[in-house]
């Protein structure tokens, strides 16, 4: 398991307990104030008045969309029903963010004790956790962690003699990023295809099993227990003026030090990187990075001073998403992110409508073409109204913010677009039909073994003299540039004009 | 559609070879009774809730290995739902398969991390050492090569999995030798595979 990088300029919260104890053992939890909270709600709280610590605190919803986390549980709470569910989604299918995975792996008790405050304060008995099947590890401790605190009395009938019962039960997806939005999941829990429902009805009053559900993400969850024992002031001093509390990012990409930390809101991202994250690797020029998954965008130098928080981020482009960051240098070419975040969409839209469906396949073509370098300029005007009519129409949010990674790229990397277009140049040397190899003539010593290597048999020359190479027949899979001891052949970023 | 009834009697006769398309790949199976009984204990084990589809599927599929068209059809039944509800729900999600995986499945990370350090190139490697494509098995049915979506471990990116091996930050050089760790002689773990 990678090890959160330690400075001083973080504060963990939610990661309190990860790596500080055996998670397979609630006895060492115990030892950590674990289950301490719930006791507290439960003895000397209402269930309002814990709401109400939790929208004095400032929680927002950490699985992206920053919803008040307080008064999503009010909501919840006030609506009737004799049944009431409380699910935690730890669908975490955002690529390159596993805080969740961390948390429940190392921590799986705060989660279920922050599950059952919240069972407590809407009024309900059962919860569930949705969980990726990718994710073994984190289910056996799950199920570890359930089966202790069953015995130990602590979820079950009449917790600590309260005569509040709550249980818990996990559920598996399979494989969907779409589940990670509300209503799909719930669907997903009730063995049908996760696809999103038009809301309203918010599950809040009509979700699992049409009754009223409230659904959280682990992150959420973990933040729970401390603001109960600690007070909703401690917490909200924290952060900035709308954002309260810390964040957990996961650094990944090239960055020297990957792995997660936990910072307070509006660290800049320069603290993030360069101090926290080490710097870039190889000292290459810093060009990007990606937040928020395919859902958010990219943000560039003019940005690193930015105090990150849940508005400063859609303002830039972006989103807080799941807290993926990505770090890109000067060897990643934009326009290829693009591309690869709309293949991500492409495979995982569920089809229901038609703008997401039929829409970011288009814009993937067009991102094709541009890469290939056959786009012409009157694609780019197409990408943006595009992306415009798919943001405005698709159902759901995965389809609404689909065409996101396009509008900040083009935004910020206006000039690498221009450069594939119209230059058929591709600065970073990524796209394959925008470069090709040459031998230098004058170092080649004619020994054949690129001509030997070649796996498409691109390279003639006879033998002693110099060699040379098809650009139409090379697939520029690299194996001459390895094999040659002469440093004969480079990459050249001037592209051959394509028949 | 109701699906063609397969009582606790008849079970014997279901031995007749069947197709299954998917991604136009042909398969013939043959379904047992020992994995008929094995689907319909999975069913019973949870009440037959058409509810906990998801779950029947996930506990079929690591019982079989996969999920083909008859098995689908026998789940249908016991759960009281259309054959395709059934079918809709395991082509929506990717965990679930339709065809039967190597020996070794090989899945590659695909998530932005891994992209980022050169996944693609790892990919491209596999496909050159193993001559098939993603989605595809071996004709010796050893390995098969998949693209996962992030398996949580984006600090030791690129990652590939070698059945439930992760190994982290693969360079292609490296897809030979670890491929070489599941070559016939030099496999402790191969033992028969269940085929269906």
């Amino acid at each position: 398991m990678e090890t959160p990088v330690n400075k001083p300029k973080q504060l963990r919260i939610a990661l309190r307990n990860c790596g500080m104890l055996d998670p397979e053992n609630i006895a060492e939890s115990i030892v950590r104030d674990a289950y301490q909270a719930l006791g507290k709600v439960l003895k000397e709280y209402s269930p309002q008045e814990c709401i109400n610590i939790l929208k004095q605190s400032g929680l927002r919803g950490r699985g992206g969309a920053g919803f008040p986390t307080g008064l999503k549980w009010e909501i919840a709470s006030k609506s009737k029903s004799d049944q009431k569910y409380v699910v935690c989604n730890a669908d975490e299918g955002d690529p390159g963010a596993f805080m969740d995975r961390s948390i429940l792996e190392g921590d799986p008790h705060s989660v279920l004790e922050a599950m059952a405050i919240c069972g407590y304060c809407i009024g309900a008995d059962k919860g569930l956790i949705y969980i990726r099947a990718e994710y073994p590890l984190a289910i056996k401790r799950l199920k570890i962690a359930i089966s202790q605190a069953m015995e130990w009395g602590l979820l079950g009938k009449n917790i600590l003699g309260s005569g509040f019962n709550f249980e818990i039960k996990l559920c598996y997806g399979a494989g969907a990023f779409v589940c990670g939005e509300e209503t799909a999941l719930i669907h997903s829990m009730e063995g049908k295809r996760g696809e999103p429902t038009n809301k309203p009805p918010f599950p809040a009053t009509s979700g699992f099993m049409k009754k009223p559900t409230n659904v959280n993400n682990v992150e959420t969850f973990a933040n729970i227990a401390p603001i109960i024992l600690k007070g909703p002031e401690w917490f909200s001093s924290i952060g900035t003026k709308n954002s309260k509390g810390t964040k957990v990012f996961a650094l990944a990409g090239k960055i020297n030090h990957v792995g997660l930390i936990e910072v307070p809101m509006g660290t800049s991202l320069r603290e993030i990187i360069y101090e926290i994250g080490g710097g870039i690797k190889e000292n290459k020029k810093f060009k990007a990075v990606q937040t928020g998954g395919p859902s958010g965008g990219c943000l560039t130098e003019k940005h690193l001073d930015t105090p990150i928080d849940y508005e400063n981020l859609i303002a830039a482009g972006s989103m807080m998403g799941s807290g993926g960051m990505i770090v890109m240098d000067e060897n990643d070419c934009m326009v290829s992110v693009a591309k690869f975040y709309l293949d991500f969409i492409v495979g995982e839209s569920c089809g229901k409508c038609t703008p997401c469906r039929v829409g970011n396949k288009r814009l993937y073509e067009i991102l094709e073409r541009i890469t290939q370098g056959k786009g012409v300029m009157k694609d780019l005007d197409k990408l943006k109204n595009l992306s415009y009519i798919i943001k405005d129409t698709a159902l759901c949010g995965l389809g609404q913010t689909s065409p996101n990674p396009v509008f900040s790229t083009l935004e910020n990397f206006y000039d690498e677009y221009y450069e594939h277009v119209v230059e058929k140049k591709c600065r970073a040397g990524h796209c394959k039909n925008l470069f090709h190899y040459v031998i230098n003539e004058e170092l080649c010593v004619g020994c054949a073994a690129c001509k030997r290597c070649c796996p498409v048999h691109a390279i003639t020359g006879e033998k002693r003299k110099p060699h040379y190479i098809d650009s139409n027949i090379c697939i520029r899979c690299n194996e001459c540039i390895e094999k040659c001891s002469f440093d004969a052949i480079s990459i050249q970023l001037e592209p051959k004009i394509l028949v | 559609m109701v699906p063609k009834l397969i009582c606790d009697d008849e079970m014997a006769d279901v031995h007749a070879p069947a197709t299954s398309d998917k991604d136009s790949l042909k398969v013939t199976i043959k379904l047992s009774v020992e994995k008929i009984n094995a689907i319909n204990r999975i069913c019973a084990s949870y009440d037959n809730d058409p509810e906990e589809l998801i779950s029947v599927l996930h506990e079929t599929q690591n019982t079989l290995g996969y999920l083909p068209a008859e098995v689908q059809e026998i789940i249908a039944h016991n759960l009281k739902i259309s054959a395709a509800h059934v079918y809709g729900v395991v082509t929506f999600y990717s965990y679930f398969t339709m065809v039967p995986k190597g020996d070794h499945p090989i899945s590659v990370c695909m998530g932005t991390a891994c992209y980022v350090r050169g996944a693609e190139k790892i990919l491209d490697e596999l496909k050159k050492e193993l001559n098939i494509n993603i989605g595809e098995t071996t004709p010796d049915q050893r390995f098969s090569i998949s693209c996962l979506r992030c398996v949580g471990a984006c600090g030791l990116a690129p990652v590939m999995m070698v059945g439930e091996k992760v190994y982290g930050r693969v360079s292609p050089n490296d897809v030979r030798k670890i491929l070489e760790e599941y070559r016939e002689d030099n496999c402790e773990e191969c033992k028969p595979t269940q085929q269906l």
